[in-house]
């Protein structure tokens, strides 16, 4: 954590997203208006920013800074428990697979193989097809499933490489279980890659949920979300460019924050970093490593 | 294959004593898969029909080059890698023949430590929970129970018990080393399998590690299979030395027998290898030609013909597999051409064989130091 906090992109990453999680948590008290209200139909429908709504308003005279402000909420909220959940999922196929090996593994990848092979947007789209709208929930539990197939495989490689080393062969040697071993033995040490996944895939998700809303799927109005509000505004961007530039500026800053923490982990995590980390300790480097 | 027929059960250890492992024509073929469907297209012969006994209170060592199955040998008898075929009896238990639940019973008594140091240890454990892993396990013992007598094994091995909360990166390789003993005597075994427990290590700190196995085998009577490739080491820690090449053990002896006097040609290659104590004496190597063939296609008749340096090599060593005999007592090789042998030279001549055996011994593998007399080559560890 402090070899975290000497990157600078770490620290901006942290800082950023910090300040994101404060504005979703404190947003009833931040947000001047309530957000689902249209103020005053016949004056306010569309206004530029102005002092008295920063972010102007749409074209159903709600304001979009306490829009914005509430859609970060449910924006965050699906990001985060999709991520978690499709982590999760991933890190535990990918370490069942790559330490059962033979037939469970074989049946594991292909699965993931074929569903890799379908772009993950257009699989979301058919099941809401086939579905219909399915709400905020439906919609974090669509994203965490068709999240982890990547994780997995990664997982899976790091599975097949702690798997073989002398601290497992160890565990074998003094009788453990095949499930302890793999609780106690692989997932510690095969997470770090699923941990930098996970922060690069918020990103990647605050953007496919804004997709989604945008499409009018998921985030039913008058809820706002970031999407949801680019949606509202996307056929009129030439004239109330407000309602786009906002909520794409407040997405844009968040991902670039997951990203520049995502790459901060990564590379701490490294396996060449860990190698170079255990060299030093080592009395003469390995030269060809 | 005749070599385990000249093997009568409980012949090989030395003095007759009763063994507390038996190893017999232990074998373990990697298989290697050709084309998209896995077809199995040969094998990789890593272990080739190995046999030898362990009795209690023993070191035998077994050495041999980089890839001539000494590890896999290890591995196989405690069937982390399950073996080809073979068998494997340990106070008397088939140990190939055991279920899941009575292996895992078994392997309180079998442990293994590893060479290297630094991916032996799991690095998001403490050391505490390291040693007190085999003790949860196996039942042994609970909560303070357990973490008395991690500290207690912790001593045992020369660390101080304070290092349990520890991380395993905070320590030195020869530390980690001793963790990895302190972690496979918790489940208090009867026999460990070391391999090659001193080989990353510097050589100040393979001495104190040396003596630290020494000092346990004294105190708990454990019997040892040393696996190792240090010839200098094997002399100090062994009672007895088996050689392995290509899968094949060739020469097991009495640790002076073997290095006082060698008998399969292989062997004496090796010993001419180790580099001589004392500055001013002279040692002439014999140098092989060529490379280990691979085991994936190993020679015909004696896998060592090839690079065979003895004068009396020829076709017949090509066609005959030398069984692995008792050439003197306790002292067995696989050579035709070192006489006495079952291979009678009319068997020799049958198959093609052109010069009798002849008994060779190169003065130069023999390590002798200034006055002429054969002396032991030295590794004395400080204490």
């Amino acid at each position: 954590m402090q070899r975290l906090l000497r990157d600078p992109r770490a620290r901006v990453g942290l800082v950023v997203l910090a300040v994101v999680a404060l504005v979703a948590l404190l947003a009833p008290v931040i947000a001047p208006y309530d957000p689902s209200a249209q103020l005053d139909i016949a004056r306010l429908h569309g206004r530029p920013p102005s002092l008295a709504h920063p972010l102007g308003t749409d074209p159903y005279s709600r304001d979009v800074l306490s829009r914005l402000i509430h859609g970060t909420r449910i924006s965050l909220a699906v990001a985060l428990v999709a991520v978690t959940l499709s982590m999760t999922l991933g890190v535990v196929v990918g370490a069942v697979a790559g330490y059962a090996g033979g037939l469970v593994d074989t049946v594991l990848m292909r699965v993931v193989d074929a569903a890799l092979s379908i772009p993950r947007l257009l699989l979301l789209i058919i099941v809401v097809a086939l579905w219909g709208d399915v709400g905020v929930v439906g919609l974090t539990l669509l994203l965490a499933g068709t999240g982890w197939f990547a994780v997995s495989r990664i997982v899976r490689a790091q599975t097949l490489v702690v798997r073989e080393l002398d601290y497992v062969t160890s565990a074998r040697a003094l009788g453990a279980p095949p499930a302890r071993i793999l609780v106690r033995h692989v997932l510690p040490n095969v997470v770090g890659p699923g941990l930098v996944a996970a922060t690069l895939a918020i990103g990647n998700v605050i953007l496919l949920e804004a997709g989604l809303s945008y499409l009018g799927i998921g985030i039913r109005p008058p809820a706002a979300s970031w999407g949801s509000i680019i949606q509202d505004g996307a056929e009129r961007v030439s004239d109330l460019w407000w309602l786009t530039f906002f909520p794409g500026l407040a997405i844009l800053i968040t991902v670039f924050a997951c990203n520049a923490l995502g790459d901060a982990l990564r590379d701490l995590l490294d396996p060449r970093q860990l190698a170079s980390r255990d060299l030093t300790a080592r009395s003469a480097p390995t030269p060809d490593r | 294959m005749s070599r385990q027929t000249t093997i009568a059960a409980g012949a090989m250890t030395e003095g007759g004593a009763e063994p507390i492992l038996s190893v017999r024509d232990l074998t373990k073929h990697f298989p290697i898969k050709k084309g998209i469907f896995g077809r199995v297209g040969g094998a990789v012969r890593a272990v080739d029909g190995v046999s030898f006994d362990v009795a209690a209170g023993e070191t035998l060592a077994v050495v041999g080059e980089s890839g001539c199955g000494k590890s896999t040998t290890g591995r196989a008898i405690l069937r982390l890698i399950e073996p080809t075929s073979g068998s494997v009896r340990f106070n008397g238990q088939d140990v190939l023949a055991l279920g899941a639940g009575e292996l895992r019973a078994l392997r309180r008594q079998l442990q293994i430590v590893f060479q290297d140091p630094f991916s032996s240890l799991n690095p998001r454990m403490s050391i505490g929970a390291i040693v007190r892993e085999g003790l949860t396990i196996h039942g042994l013992a609970e909560g303070a129970a357990a973490d008395a007598r991690v500290k207690q094994l912790l001593e045992e091995v020369g660390l101080r018990p304070e290092y349990a909360s520890r991380y395993p990166h905070e320590f030195s390789g020869g530390q980690r080393q001793r963790v990895g003993i302190a972690r496979a005597l918790s489940v208090e075994p009867k026999f460990i399998v070391c391999d090659e427990p001193v080989s990353a290590l510097d050589v100040s700190v393979q001495a104190q590690v040396v003596n630290l196995l020494q000092d346990l085998q004294r105190d708990r009577g454990l019997s040892y299979l040393f696996i190792a490739h240090d010839l200098s080491i094997v002399e100090h820690i062994a009672d007895r030395v088996a050689v392995m090449y290509l899968g094949h053990i060739v020469e097991l002896a009495p640790v002076q027998a073997m290095y006082s006097r060698p008998i399969m040609p292989y062997t004496q290659a090796l010993l001419s290898a180790v580099p001589a104590p004392e500055p001013g004496v002279k040692r002439e190597r014999i140098l092989l030609a060529g490379d280990v063939p691979s085991p994936a296609n190993p020679p015909s008749g004696c896998v060592f013909h090839p690079r065979c340096q003895h004068p009396a090599r020829d076709a017949a060593c090509a066609a005959i597999v030398p069984p692995l005999e008792e050439k003197a007592p306790g002292h067995w090789a696989a050579c035709i051409k070192q006489p006495p042998s079952v291979v009678s030279w009319e068997a020799q001549r049958a198959a093609g064989g052109t010069n009798p055996p002849d008994f060779y011994l190169p003065v130069s593998a023999l390590h002798r130091s200034a006055d002429g007399a054969p002396r032991a080559h030295a590794f004395t560890p400080p204490r």
